[in-house]
């Protein structure tokens, strides 16, 4: 699975606002921290504004801070914002009859892997997430996503 | 996190709560009470009147009431594993969920296992059971090195 860039964007400010609910930071800072596009985290957290997970903080300091339900949000929650991730067979002619059952085969398989990465992104909430990445920091005793 | 739980082993009088317990579970996950009282005294036989040692039916208890339980055993060779934890059952009553109650009994059952030599938990959930699919996963639980595989004949 590759997750397109909005999504991923996404998930990274979402997780990085989440990691501290009372901070607010901005999307330049955001940006330079995890090397990204700031225009293009920009447009993103317009997005996350409109969906209620994030909310702008106007004025001096001001910035975005985390504005969703860290237990009840799960990742594909967010994902599901910017793409659809069920695949699709990038077949030239969709009417090809004497094809079905191996079009339908491979359709079927697709969906199997389709379904099987929907309930990953389904079941982890961005506290799983959160508490993952903290045990992971601290394990691998590399900086926090904390800033 | 409620602090008033215990965790301890199960109770021949605990049978009837662990009925209850799974008849609130039965109506949250079917829509209906799914009548599995056969299965849960076969379970009860076998894991909580026979030996201990490996078999694990563990029961959150808060102000003399039931109010969770957890059942999972040591076992080694099974599907070509070495010894590892299998987890096949956590439920907490409707009434005392979000408090920390699986958590508990999650934790204390792999202390136990682990006291007796597992390093690895298993279990296996159904796909649609998206609250004990979460639950698995906020205890740091991923996918596993097993793949369930299944056919309808």
């Amino acid at each position: 699975m590759k997750l397109n860039k909005a999504s991923l964007f996404a998930l990274i400010a979402v997780l990085e606002l989440a990691n501290d609910p009372t901070q607010q930071i901005s999307t330049t800072d955001i940006a330079e921290k995890y090397g990204i596009s700031t225009h293009h985290l920009a447009k993103v957290m317009r997005n996350l504004v409109h969906h209620g997970l994030v909310q702008a903080v106007r004025g001096v300091g001001g910035g975005y801070s985390f504005s969703g339900n860290l237990k009840r949000t799960t990742l594909l929650d967010v994902i599901q914002i910017f793409e659809n991730l069920e695949s699709v067979l990038d077949m030239p002619n969709h009417c090809i009859t004497e094809g079905g059952p191996i079009i339908a085969e491979l359709q079927s398989i697709t969906n199997e892997i389709d379904n099987l990465t929907r309930v990953v992104l389904e079941t982890i909430t961005l506290e799983t997430a959160l508490k993952s990445a903290m045990h992971r920091s601290l394990h691998a005793n590399t900086p926090a996503t904390k800033s | 996190m409620n602090d008033k739980i215990i965790i301890r082993h199960a109770r021949e009088k605990d049978f009837d709560a662990i009925i209850r317990i799974d008849a609130e579970i039965s109506i949250d996950y079917y829509g209906t009470v799914v009548d599995k009282t056969t299965y849960w005294r076969d379970i009860f036989n076998y894991y909580v009147l026979r030996e201990k040692d490996k078999r694990l039916f563990l029961v959150a208890e808060s102000n003399k009431e039931v109010v969770g339980f957890i059942v999972g055993e040591a076992r080694a060779w099974e599907f070509g594993s070495p010894l590892c934890g299998w987890v096949f059952a956590v439920e907490v009553s409707t009434q005392q969920r979000t408090l920390g109650v699986g958590q508990q009994l999650f934790t204390e059952i792999c202390n136990r296992l682990n006291q007796i030599g597992v390093s690895t938990i298993r279990t296996m959930v159904d796909i649609e059971n998206k609250v004990t699919l979460s639950f698995y996963r906020s205890q740091g639980m991923r996918t596993g090195r097993n793949i369930e595989l299944e056919l309808q004949i």
